[in-house]
C-alpha cells in the first residue's frame, strides 16, 4: 500500500519540476525577454554539466576539503529526554562560513565557470549568502558583486565586513523598500545589463526556472547525507520527521530533497511569524500569501489586494523574504508538507534553550525550527531530524539585546 | 481593424510611442497627459501600471512607480479613470504596460473584459512568457480583441524573434539593448541589430524602445524602424513640474520639431 502511494506520488513529482518549471502550479519562468538568453542558456546546461564526472568529482572535492561536508548527524540527547523523542541535528552550521549556503555557491561557482562566466553577482539578505558568494569567487578567483539592501547593510555590518575582506564588492539597493526583495531586483537588473559574461548566483530555492530546482539539487547533499547517517545509527534511512526553517526556503528544500516522495517521512517547515501571524509584522508567507509572481516565478507571495508585495517582518533576515520557493508552495498547496511558525519571541527564547542544553548556539533562523518542535505532540517511536542551517555568531548582537547586556 | 493596426496603417513610419506611468506626477494627471500627448504629436500612449517590484525598469520608471502608488494609483483607479475618456475618434491608440502580479491579483480575465471595454487597444506585459501566454493567457487576451506585443532584445534569436513575431500582434517592441530601461548607450552600435530586424520582413511594425531619449535618437531608431518609445526621458521631463500640461508640450516639440 505505502510503496503504490510513493509510486504515485513519484509520478506527480514533488522533487523535480515538470518541463516548464512547474511544481504543481507553481514555478514556470515569468522573466522579460532581456533575461531569456541567460535563463534559457542555465536551463539548457545545468542538467548536463552536473552530471559531468569532471564536475561531480571537483564539486564534491571542494564539498569534503573545503566546506567540511559530511557534516555530523547529531543526536541532541538531552533535547530528546525534554521532548520524550529521539532528535537528531544535521549539523550545517558546521560548514565553511557557518551555513548550508555555501553547498549552494560551491556549485553554482563551479557551473559558471562552466559557462565561461568571469563576473558574479548575488543578492543578500543577512549577509550569509553574500558571505557564502564572496568566499567561493575568492576561491576561484572571480569577479564578485554582491547587493545587498541599504537598511541589511546598516544592520550586518559585520557581514558586510566580511564580504568586502573576501574581496566582494557590496553594492546597497536603493530603490523601494532597500531589503532583500530589492537587493534581488538590483541583482536581477544587473544581469539584464550585463547578459554575456554574468552569472547571477541566486541563494535560495527561488526565481525563474531552473534556479529552483538548481539549488535544490546542490543543497540535497543534506538529505543525502541523513539517508547514510541515520541508516548507521538507526537501522533505518528514514526518519519520522524532518524539519526545518523556511523563508526562501533552500536548507529546507536540501535536507527534504531525497524524503520528497518517501511519504512515511512527516517534512515540517517553519516559517517566521514574526510578532505574530496576524501581527501586520510577519513572514508567515504561505499563511498570509496569495498566489502570485514574484521574482521570476509563480508562488505565494505576500502582497497588498492589488497585487503589490509587502515588506514581511521577522527577527531574522534570513527569513525575511515575502516569498517561498515554489517547490515549497507546492507542499503547502498539496498537504504534502505541514507549515507551522514561531514568533520572534519564540525563536529568541529557543536560541537561549538550545544553546544552554546542548551547547549549540544556533542561527536565528534555526532557532525556529527549534520553536516549533514542543508543539509536534513527539513520541518516544518518532526519530526527527532538525536541520541545524546555521550558526549564531552572526546573531550575537540581536541576542544580547535580548539579553539585555 | 485595431486602432494600433489604424495608427500604422495611416503612418508607417516616425510613428511617437510615449509612456507614462499612471498616477503620475499626481493620481489624476493620467488624463491631462493623454490629451496633451495626443493633442502634440504622440501617435500611442503606453500607460504603466505601477508596481512595487518593476524588474525590466530602470531607476527612473521605478521611482515613478513608486510615487504613483504612493498617489494611490492601482489597475481598478486607473480603469476608473480611462472611463469615457477614450471615447474620441482622433485619438491615440491606448496601451497598458504593467507586470503580471498586479494584473492576476485583480483577475486576467476581469483584467482584459474591463480594459477593452473602457477603449483599452493593447498590452505589453514583460513578464508574461510565452510558454504561460500560448498555453493559458493568450486566448483570453483575444477574446476582448486586444492586441498583445512581446518585446525582442539584440540577444533574441532570428528563430524566436519570428516566433515572438507570429504571436504579436500591433506592433512588435524591440529593445535596443538588453538592459533595463532608460541606460545611456552608444546608438551606433544598435543600428546594425536594428538593420537585422528589418532584413527579417516580420509581419508586425517594429517600435524601438529604451535609449531613445531625444530628436536625435529618435529619428535615427526610425531610420530602420516604423518608430519609436520613449519612456524615461519623459518621465525626467515631468519630474517635480506643477504645469503637467506645458511640460509635455514642450517635450514633444523638442522630439518632433
Amino acid at each position: 500500500m505505502k510503496s503504490d502511494l510513493i509510486e504515485v506520488a513519484q509520478e506527480a513529482g514533488f522533487q523535480n519540476p515538470n518541463e516548464q518549471g512547474y511544481y504543481g502550479s507553481f514555478g514556470g519562468a515569468y522573466i522579460p525577454e532581456m533575461l531569456q538568453r541567460n535563463v534559457a542558456e542555465l536551463k539548457e546546461s545545468y542538467l548536463k554539466i552536473m552530471a559531468e564526472e569532471s564536475f561531480q568529482q571537483e564539486f564534491q572535492q571542494l564539498l569534503r576539503d573545503y566546506v567540511g561536508r559530511p557534516t555530523p548527524l547529531f543526536y541532541a540527547e538531552r533535547l530528546s529526554e525534554e521532548l520524550g523523542s529521539n532528535i537528531y541535528l544535521k549539523r550545517e552550521d558546521l560548514c565553511h562560513t557557518g551555513a548550508h549556503k555555501i553547498n549552494n555557491t560551491i556549485g553554482q561557482i563551479l557551473l559558471a565557470r562552466r559557462l565561461g562566466k568571469t563576473r558574479i553577482i548575488a543578492e543578500t539578505g543577512a549577509g550569509q549568502h553574500g558571505v557564502a558568494t564572496a568566499t567561493v569567487c575568492a576561491l576561484k578567483g572571480m569577479e564578485c558583486i554582491v547587493y545587498m539592501g541599504e537598511k541589511d547593510i546598516e544592520r550586518q555590518a559585520p557581514n558586510v565586513a566580511r564580504m568586502k575582506l573576501l574581496g566582494a564588492k557590496v553594492v546597497p539597493a536603493l530603490s523601494g523598500s532597500k531589503t532583500l526583495k530589492d537587493a534581488t531586483n538590483e541583482a536581477i537588473r544587473d544581469w539584464i545589463n550585463n547578459p554575456i559574461d554574468t552569472h547571477y548566483i541566486i541563494g535560495s530555492v527561488v526565481g525563474p526556472h531552473p534556479y529552483p530546482d538548481l539549488v535544490a539539487r546542490f543543497q540535497s547533499v543534506i538529505s543525502q547525507e541523513i539517508r547514510t547517517q541515520l541508516l548507521e545509527k538507526t537501522g533505518s534511512e528514514n526518519p519520522t520527521h524532518v524539519v526545518a526553517c523556511v523563508g526562501g526556503g533552500s536548507n529546507a528544500a536540501g535536507a527534504f530533497y531525497h524524503y520528497l516522495d518517501e511519504l512515511s517521512v512527516k517534512l515540517v517547515a517553519v516559517e517566521a511569524a514574526g510578532h505574530g501571524v496576524n501581527s501586520g509584522m510577519s513572514a508567515a508567507t504561505t499563511q498570509l500569501g496569495k498566489s502570485g509572481v514574484l521574482h521570476g516565478s509563480k508562488s505565494l507571495v505576500m502582497q497588498t489586494e492589488d497585487g503589490q508585495v509587502v515588506e514581511p517582518h521577522s527577527i531574522s533576515a534570513g527569513l525575511d523574504y515575502p516569498g517561498i520557493g515554489p517547490l515549497h508552495a507546492n507542499l503547502f498547496k498539496s498537504g504534502r508538507g505541514t507549515f507551522l511558525s514561531a514568533t520572534d519571541d519564540e525563536a529568541l527564547e529557543a536560541a537561549f534553550h538550545i544553546s544552554k542544553i546542548e551547547g549549540i548556539i544556533p542561527a536565528l533562523e534555526t532557532a525556529h525550527a527549534f520553536a516549533a518542535l514542543p508543539r509536534m505532540n513527539l513520541t518516544p517511536k518518532d526519530v526527527v531530524v532538525v536541520c541545524l542551517s546555521g550558526r549564531g555568531d552572526k546573531d550575537l548582537a540581536t541576542y544580547m539585546k535580548a539579553m539585555g547586556l | 481593424m485595431s486602432k494600433l493596426s489604424e495608427v500604422f496603417k495611416h503612418k508607417s513610419n516616425n510613428v511617437l510611442n510615449v509612456y507614462c506611468t499612471a498616477g503620475y506626477p499626481q493620481l489624476d494627471s493620467t488624463l491631462q497627459i493623454i490629451k496633451t500627448l495626443q493633442d502634440n504629436g504622440a501617435d500611442i500612449i503606453e500607460l504603466g501600471m505601477p508596481y512595487s517590484d518593476p524588474l525590466a525598469d530602470g531607476p527612473v520608471i521605478q521611482a515613478s512607480s513608486l510615487v504613483a502608488l504612493d498617489n494611490g494609483m492601482t489597475i481598478a483607479k486607473l480603469l476608473e479613470q480611462l472611463k469615457n475618456a477614450l471615447s474620441s475618434d482622433k485619438r491615440a491608440a491606448i496601451i497598458l504596460m504593467g507586470y503580471m502580479n498586479p494584473v492576476l491579483q485583480y483577475g486576467f480575465e476581469k483584467f482584459c473584459a474591463d480594459a477593452a471595454a473602457v477603449g483599452v487597444d493593447g498590452l505589453i506585459l514583460p513578464d508574461l512568457p510565452e510558454y504561460e501566454y500560448e498555453t493559458e493567457y493568450g486566448a483570453i487576451i483575444k477574446k476582448y480583441g486586444l492586441d498583445f506585443i512581446f518585446l525582442v532584445t539584440p540577444e533574441t534569436s532570428e528563430e524566436r524573434v519570428r516566433k515572438l513575431d507570429s504571436l504579436s500582434s500591433g506592433f512588435l517592441y524591440a529593445v535596443s539593448s538588453s538592459s533595463t530601461t532608460g541606460n545611456e548607450k552608444d546608438f551606433n552600435a544598435v543600428e546594425q541589430y536594428l538593420k537585422r530586424l528589418q532584413s527579417y520582413n516580420l509581419q508586425n511594425p517594429i517600435m524601438v524602445g529604451f535609449g531613445i531619449k531625444d530628436k536625435e535618437t529618435f529619428s535615427t531608431a526610425c531610420k530602420y524602424a516604423n518608430g519609436a518609445i520613449i519612456g524615461t526621458a519623459y518621465i525626467k521631463a515631468l519630474e517635480g513640474v506643477a504645469d503637467v500640461e506645458s511640460a509635455t508640450k514642450n517635450f514633444l516639440d523638442s522630439i518632433l520639431k
